[in-house]
């Protein structure tokens, strides 16, 4: 006799012994170590701790071999784990400006005070599998090479560390051509990880979504403004890679304190704006901002955080980049993967209810057309 | 024991707190959605996270819980579950209706009657009975507080219209207090009178959505129809094959290769109490 799918608590337990082996792989190969993830996988780290809302390289490697490489899982290891840490503070907004840069290019002006600093990008490789890296160890004649990086790791160091490069954006809008940024304001912004999501949202909570929404959505919406599909007419004024100082302010000292310093990726983009009621035509801006080293993130962000306020500056709002409703509510990836993937849970019940609707609908038109015939 | 490295039921007392303030919001307003905070839990969205909110925001050391799927405590996530609270608590958990304090549920309610005192926590895909006719949140909102439902009314109406009949076999909406029309999670329809005036507490949580809604007991909840065309629930024309129930919602179970089927009741519980009844023999 069937004995109603009995024994689940023991078949749980199985499917997690063997997926600890398969995480773990051949035996005789050595085991991936939190450290190596953080340091040569460092471009997955910079996208879990972006989209996982928590700047912790540790923690997001663990989180990285923990779910086998699949950053999305990772992603949301490293959101459950946030969820039961306190709030301690607030911290000040982070100053780009004062950034240790590391890379930093504009695509709106040839030259500009402070210089293009291209930095570690794979922009201008070839994109050829090098078959070198396939053994382990780097051939040790580079040492050479490596000497040169390092003194021109100095140079950069010595020019960049202690000026501050001011952003493109305030730099070369003497003209006042392209639109002010907001001035800060004594509001707190809304913190979307504390309360839900209110529509219509402001930009705050926009950005903080976007900030956390996932990369392939984004890239996609983004694109599709580019296609046509929302036009914003975008140019990269400036992106910029580095490190900033996190600075509170504790109530008993009054003062600002830096508490660290972490490594951001930040991506202005200027559209062009032919103008409205209210404004003259100028140049608008999109936002963009990462943790860790996330350009292409960082892009994507600045498309579709510009294409949302299509509805502010008077545009029509006509795809789906510029529908706040639809973008806010599909981009988290912890959200979207938990839904689509919980119709592996059993759905019998429901499934039973339908045949029987089916079986009916059936009868019924058997019968009708019986009559009908008759 | 509860597991020393968490708070006891998971989260913060702070969050516990604000998940229990919008509670007592959505008892107050039967059938109302209430957003709240909703947290990111170590289980999947869509995987019970916001009726497992509620059960920890709820559960206390003398409670005893039950966690059902589809009317059965043993389906895999039911047993996933069932070992987080009593790992995160170590709260007494059942597999019988009558001694749980929380039931813990998705899809079903459970055949026996509950009782006074008793609270059936539902996990919530989708909260907006509105949603599949008017996706926009900020326009179903509207509706629902100018008790605007025409929509409704009318898919409703053109359903009977092409098909002879309402295609809602599961998750069929319902009015609460003759105010707020409700979905009452993916039950089968089978289920939903027992959500009228039932002796219960019935709480909802929508994790994913993050809004949780409520009907307080002894409370009307109708289920949506027209005079000419009463709501029915299903029947089978078998009986459970296990216990002889012919009132239970059952269970098609394909048996062989060539598509034999059996019938046996959803719910485990009740047919494993009248399988005892009847003789002790499983």
């Amino acid at each position: 006799m069937y004995v109603a799918v009995k024994g689940g608590e023991k078949a749980i337990d199985e499917a997690h012994a063997l997926l600890a082996e398969r995480r773990r792989g051949e035996q005789s190969l050595a085991e991936l170590t939190v450290e190596q993830i953080e340091q040569q996988l460092s471009l997955s780290v910079s996208r879990v701790m972006t989209e996982g809302s928590c700047y912790d390289p540790s923690l997001a490697a663990l989180a990285i071999k923990q779910a086998q490489g699949d950053l999305v899982e990772a992603i949301f290891l490293l959101r459950a784990y946030r969820t039961t840490l306190p709030r301690l503070a607030t911290t000040e907004p982070i100053d780009t400006a004062n950034m240790h840069i590391k890379r930093r290019i504009s695509a709106t002006f040839k030259d500009l005070p402070g210089g293009q600093i291209l930095g570690p990008t794979y922009d201008y490789t070839h994109r050829l599998l090098d078959f070198k890296l396939m053994v382990a160890e780097q051939d040790t004649s580079d040492k050479g090479l490596s000497a040169e990086l390092e003194i021109l790791n100095e140079q950069m160091d010595s020019e960049t560390s202690e000026a501050v490069i001011p952003r493109v954006m305030d730099l070369l809008n003497q003209e006042g051509l392209i639109e002010k940024e907001q001035p800060i304001d004594d509001i707190p912004v809304d913190d979307i990880t504390r309360e839900a999501i209110k529509l219509p949202a402001d930009r705050d909570v926009r950005l903080q979504n976007l900030a956390r929404g996932d990369e392939g959505f984004l890239l996609a919406l983004g694109y599709a403004t580019q296609r046509g599909y929302g036009h914003t007419h975008p140019f990269a004024g400036e992106i910029r890679l580095g490190d900033v100082e996190v600075e509170i302010t504790p109530p008993e000292l009054g003062f600002s304190i830096c508490i660290g310093e972490i490594e951001v990726t930040e991506c202005e983009m200027v559209n062009q704006f032919k103008g409205s009621k209210d404004k003259p035509p100028q140049f608008t801006r999109g936002y963009g901002l990462t943790f860790g080293y996330s350009e292409r993130k960082a892009m994507a962000m600045a498309l579709v955080d510009r294409a949302l306020r299509a509805e502010e500056l008077g545009e029509p709002v006509k795809s789906a980049a510029q529908d706040p409703e639809f973008v806010l509510m599909h981009s988290d990836n912890v959200e979207a993967s938990g839904f689509v993937q919980h119709l592996k849970l059993p759905h019998y019940v429901d499934f039973q209810s339908e045949l029987e609707l089916i079986r009916k609908l059936r009868a019924n038109d058997s019968a009708d057309n019986k009559e009908t015939t008759e | 024991m509860s597991d020393p490295d968490y708070n006891f039921a998971y989260l913060d007392e702070q969050t516990k707190r604000m998940i229990r303030r919008s509670l007592l919001k959505a008892v107050a307003i039967p059938g109302y959605q209430v957003p709240f905070g909703s947290r990111e839990m170590p289980m999947p969205y869509g995987w019970g996270t916001g009726g497992i909110q509620l059960t920890a925001s709820l559960i206390g050391l003398d409670d005893t819980l039950k966690v059902i799927d589809q009317g059965s405590d043993d389906t895999t996530n039911a047993v996933s579950i069932r070992k987080f609270f009593r790992r995160t608590t170590g709260v007494a958990t059942t597999e019988k209706t009558t001694e749980a304090t929380l039931i813990q549920t998705r899809h079903r309610i459970p055949e026996t009657p509950l009782q006074k005192g008793q609270i059936l926590i539902y996990q919530v895909p989708i909260p907006d009975p509105l949603s599949f006719l008017e996706p926009r949140e900020t326009e179903a909102r509207k509706m629902h507080a100018l008790s605007e439902y025409g929509i409704m009314h009318t898919k409703l109406y053109e359903d009977i219209a092409h098909y002879g009949a309402i295609l809602h076999t599961y998750d069929y909406p319902v009015m609460v207090n003759d105010r707020y029309v409700m979905r009452p999670s993916p039950i089968p329809k089978f289920d939903n009178p027992k959500m009228d005036n039932m002796h219960a507490l019935q709480v909802f949580g929508a994790g994913r959505e993050k809004r949780i809604y409520a009907v307080p007991p002894y409370t009307k909840v109708k289920s949506l129809d027209f005079e000419d065309h009463p709501f029915e629930v299903q029947r089978w024309e078998n009986s459970c094959a296990l216990c002889g129930a012919d009132n239970t919602f059952l269970d098609e179970i394909v048996v062989d290769d060539h598509g034999e089927r059996l019938f046996a009741c959803a719910d485990s519980d009740y047919c494993q109490t009248r399988q005892a009844e009847q003789g002790g023999q499983r």
